[in-house]
């Protein structure tokens, strides 16, 4: 502790009881507070604080914004918390050859701002951008609405400065297009912490399109919203974004924002393109009539880029707002593949009313990414049984063919899942290309690796890991 | 000791998603999770459920002090958590455990009461005049120098009524306690703006202080008694709008419905009075729509009150009145809806975070090379310019009904 101190300074390391609560939690479900916090606000100040870590054997988590969804910066078995949050210097933004250097703290929106200054763009945008850091999108490999587009942070991030479990100081890739040897970028985007602390990024950024429009299309019901999305990517235009939301998260929308979405819509799709202007009018074109012949009652274009903003902010900012209609919530996060989603969408719905709870469906559909929201009370309604329901949703989602986790990562909440999906060999060979960097497990223990004993004194834990053990058969 | 007070539905409703985090300023100048709402709330859970005890954690009730209660964090947050009243409510469930600190005590005390309030700003006045403050100014104990240089300026000229002939409305304005005593000329700007628009300002006797400052310091029993005597003496004065020029109080004024809402014999009386309430930029912005304010050559920048933008959501209303002003240009500063610093006695209590946030402030006011800063509160102004002052800065602040009854007088 004393040594903490030293580096970071009195202000900057928390060891009491009750200073450490506010650290057990992030967005997610999981809770359990570290033994320290340490705040540093250099480089050089996470190095020694993990090379001290490392010293006295003790585990070390590191924590962005802690938006996270997935309980990636729950510390358990007696870890500290390393905050990056001081950390959010822009260190450069070079317009010539495209490229953003950032320290990890710095939100994702604050690239996206300094970038437009000089005709760029960062693109990607996670719902949580005004606050979520990159270090923690780096960290989860986060997507947002414009990846069906853009891609992930995997394809914008070209290098990363990151300390290593030992408190060295390496750095991988950079800002030649193609450097000799292993590409450990791709590795280290999507780790959630488990290789390392990254200090800093280089992030490629693109030019802003010329032309952005910005469609709204009223459907009767769920089921027709789908159709429509599958014929839109099937007749060819990909467009910037494409974003379904139900019933029950419009009226949400209505009462949190000022947007004014037909309350009685059964769905929603929010469609963006982007590109040159002779590009966007036909596809316009294009998509409003696939819209149309697919069960659109209204396609509305959004009229000034003001309009624009309120809808995006509202789709942005909407899961949060569910909490008006339930104070809890489970937001799932399941990938399965666009011909299958129609009927993936129903027994989701299936599942949910089976178990009673209320649904919201707010989710990029272009990716065939879901995001099913179960809405809660937990002072009235176990948790338990919430995580039931939960399980059996993501069964239906892995069933269809899908993947565990579209953009929010494994976590802890996740991890007792894996085998559903990787067999004992993937596994082990992931865990292998960990060691390479961890050798001794330390960097966030107990996350994404099923089986660990790091965090099962957390309630929530052992329930997954029964349930994950239980139903898959 | 489970927490009587605390609003568990209220604080239920945060879901830690962090999206207030960067409109909080104690985060933004810490970027610690201790001092932001959502570490705030989650140590009031934590208190409401008994698993922190306020009687014996210091650390828990200084991160709570440390909040401005700017309500910031409550503009921003989708899922509706009612912040201002939950901290609210987390300080009086404090001082019921610990008691109140002195130093509020006797600030609470004082500006409940007008006497005390006038006699103090007199003995300043004199101190002023024959050189005593300056002296003292020399030898003061820091904590005290800061006070002074707090301290509401001595010798601006008592509210004077104006006579309107032949009014068309008649509205009620509250006097306040720090105001009425402080700031006489800016009530007085305002009566003159509003005859302007053949507006009457009707005597309300009887009213007094608001009650917010005792509220936001957890002493809610006396803002009860204020509240009550407020709501009995504007019933009285009949008037349509009852006008708050005081970002802060109109704030409260707004809220006495909620502070009364469980006594039966007061709740609904209290309720239609707090919907009668208008801030003044709010009133002039309806009442003098389309008309123009004369000229001002002047190059200003806009301060946003937190208890105007956050807790009343009026940003668009004062902007839109200085740009009826000929001439006058207005400059937006960075960050204008972030807070100064002030927040009732925050700068005695928390002088270090203050000062960071004061010093945020002024840097962005200097930044855009004002002629003038202009805000709507009191509590803003006094701590704009001590800020100003101390940078050796002579850039006058003034409140948005100075700046158009200026504007008028040229026209
Ligand atoms: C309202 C809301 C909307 C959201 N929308 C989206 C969305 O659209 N798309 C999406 O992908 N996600 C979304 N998320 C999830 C979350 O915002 C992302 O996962 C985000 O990337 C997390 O960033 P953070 O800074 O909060 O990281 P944290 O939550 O603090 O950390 C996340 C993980 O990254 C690791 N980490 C953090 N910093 C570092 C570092 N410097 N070095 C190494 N590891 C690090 C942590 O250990 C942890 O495992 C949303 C969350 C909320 C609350
Ligand atoms: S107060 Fe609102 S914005 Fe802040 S963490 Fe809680 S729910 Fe999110
Ligand atoms: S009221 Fe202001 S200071 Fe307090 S937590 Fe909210 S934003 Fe921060």
């Amino acid at each position: 502790m004393r040594q903490l101190q030293e580096i970071c300074g009195d202000d900057n390391v928390f060891w009491r009881a009750e200073d450490l609560l506010v650290w057990e939690y992030d967005a997610g479900f999981d809770r359990h507070p570290p033994s320290a916090v340490a705040v540093p606000g250099s480089t050089a100040e996470v190095a020694a604080v993990v090379k001290a870590a490392h010293d006295a054997g003790t585990a070390i988590v590191p924590r962005g914004a802690g938006t996270g969804l997935s309980g990636g910066t729950i510390a358990c078995a007696g870890a500290i918390v390393v905050s990056t949050a001081r950390l959010r210097r822009i260190v450069a933004i070079d317009a010539a050859a495209r490229m953003a250097v950032v320290e990890p703290g710095v939100p994702n929106v604050a690239v996206s701002a300094a970038a437009r200054e000089v005709g760029l763009f960062f693109a990607p945008d996670p719902a949580s951008q005004r606050i979520s850091t990159i270090g923690g999108n780096v960290g989860t490999n986060a997507g947002g609405p414009h990846a069906l587009r853009y891609g992930s942070m995997v394809n914008h991030v070209l290098g990363i400065e990151m300390v290593l479990p030992n408190g060295e100081i390496a750095r991988f890739g950079g800002t030649a297009a193609d450097l000799p040897g292993y590409d450990c970028v791709p590795l280290i985007v999507g780790s959630e912490g488990t290789l390392g602390i990254i200090t800093k990024i280089w992030l490629r950024l693109l030019p802003l399109p010329e032309d952005i429009r910005t469609f709204v299309a009223i459907f009767p019901d769920i089921d027709r919203g789908a159709r429509a999305a599958s014929a839109i990517i099937a007749g060819g235009v990909v467009p910037a974004a494409m974003e379904m939301l139900d019933n029950v998260t419009i009226g949400t929308l209505n009462a949190a924002f000022d947007v004014h979405l037909p309350p009685d819509a059964g769905s929603l799709l929010l469609v963006e393109i982007e590109g040159l202007h002779e590009e966007t009018e036909d596809w316009a074109a294009s998509i409003e009539r696939l819209l149309r012949k697919n069960g659109a009652t209204d396609v509305r274009s959004a009229a000034s880029a003001a309009e624009r903003e309120l809808l995006w902010k509202a789709r942005k900012l909407g899961y949060a707002a569910l909490a008006r209609i339930k104070p809890n919530n489970y937001l799932h996060d399941a990938v399965v593949p666009r011909t299958r989603m129609p009927e993936v969408l129903k027994q989701v719905n299936a599942i949910a009313e089976r178990y009673g709870y209320v649904i919201a469906n707010m989710f990029h559909i272009g990716d065939g990414n879901l995001h099913p929201v179960l809405l809660f009370d937990a002072r009235t309604e176990p948790i338990d049984r919430v995580m039931e329901a939960s399980a059996e949703i993501l069964k239906v989602a892995i069933d269809a063919g899908g993947a565990l986790t579209g953009e929010h990562g494994i976590g802890l909440e996740k991890n007792h899942f894996m085998p559903w999906v990787f067999t004992a060999e993937d596994l082990d060979a992931m865990r292998r290309a960990r060691d390479s960097f961890d050798p001794d497990g330390t960097m966030n223990p107990g996350k994404i690796f099923p089986g660990g004993e790091a965090c099962a004194d957390i309630p929530t834990e052992r329930t997954k890991r029964v349930l994950a053990e239980g139903m898959w058969v | 000791m489970r927490s009587p007070l605390l609003d568990t539905e209220g604080l239920n409703q945060c879901i830690h998603c962090g999206l207030c985090l960067e409109a909080c300023p104690t985060y933004r100048i810490t970027r610690l999770e201790t001092e932001s709402p959502r570490g705030r709330l989650h140590l009031m859970s934590a208190i409401a459920s008994a698993r922190i005890d306020p009687r014996e954690s210091d650390a828990a009730v200084l991160h709570l002090d440390r909040c401005l209660a700017c309500r910031a964090c409550e503009a921003v947050c989708p899922s509706g958590v009612p912040y201002g009243e939950l901290i609210e409510e987390a300080r009086a469930d404090i001082a019921r455990a610990r008691g109140t600190p002195p130093l509020g005590r006797l600030a609470l005390w004082s500006v409940s009461r007008p006497r005390v309030l006038g006699a103090l700003a007199a003995l300043l006045a004199l101190a002023d005049r024959t050189g005593l403050r300056a002296g003292a100014r020399r030898i003061l104990p820091p904590r005290l120098r800061r006070l002074d240089a707090l301290a509401p300026p001595p010798g601006r000229p008592a509210y004077q009524p104006v006579a309107v002939e032949a009014p068309r409305a008649s509205v009620a304005l509250l006097l306040g306690c720090v105001m009425r005593v402080s700031y006489g000329d800016v009530h007085t700007a305002t009566a003159r703006v509003l005859a302007r628009l053949a507006t009457r300002v009707v005597e309300v006797a009887d009213q007094g202080c608001c009650g917010a400052l005792h509220a936001h310091a957890g002493d809610n029993a006396e803002a009860v008694r204020l509240a009550k005597r407020n709501v009995a003496a504007f019933e009285r004065s009949g008037a349509e709008a009852i006008l708050a020029n005081a970002a802060g109080c109109g704030a409260f004024l707004k809220s006495y419905a909620h502070l009364l809402e469980g006594d039966p014999e007061w709740a609904q009386r209290a309720a239609a009075v707090a919907s009668r309430v208008r801030d003044i930029n709010e009133y002039l912005a309806v009442a003098a729509d389309g008309a123009t304010f004369g000229e001002l050559a002047m190059r200003v920048t806009y301060q946003d009150p937190c208890h105007l933008a956050h807790a009343q959501g009026i940003r668009a209303e004062p902007r839109a009145l200085l740009g009826r002003v000929h001439g006058l240009e207005l400059i937006e500063m960075a960050d204008a809806d972030v807070c100064c610093g002030s927040a009732g006695y925050y700068n005695l209590a928390q002088p270090d975070y203050a000062d960071r946030l004061l010093e945020e402030k002024i840097d962005a006011i200097l930044a855009t090379r004002p002629d003038a800063v202009v805000t709507a509160n009191p509590g803003c102004m006094l701590q704009l310019a001590a800020g100003l002052r101390a940078r050796g800065k002579s850039i006058p602040v003034l409140h948005v009904v100075e700046v158009l009854e200026r504007a008028m007088r040229s026209a």
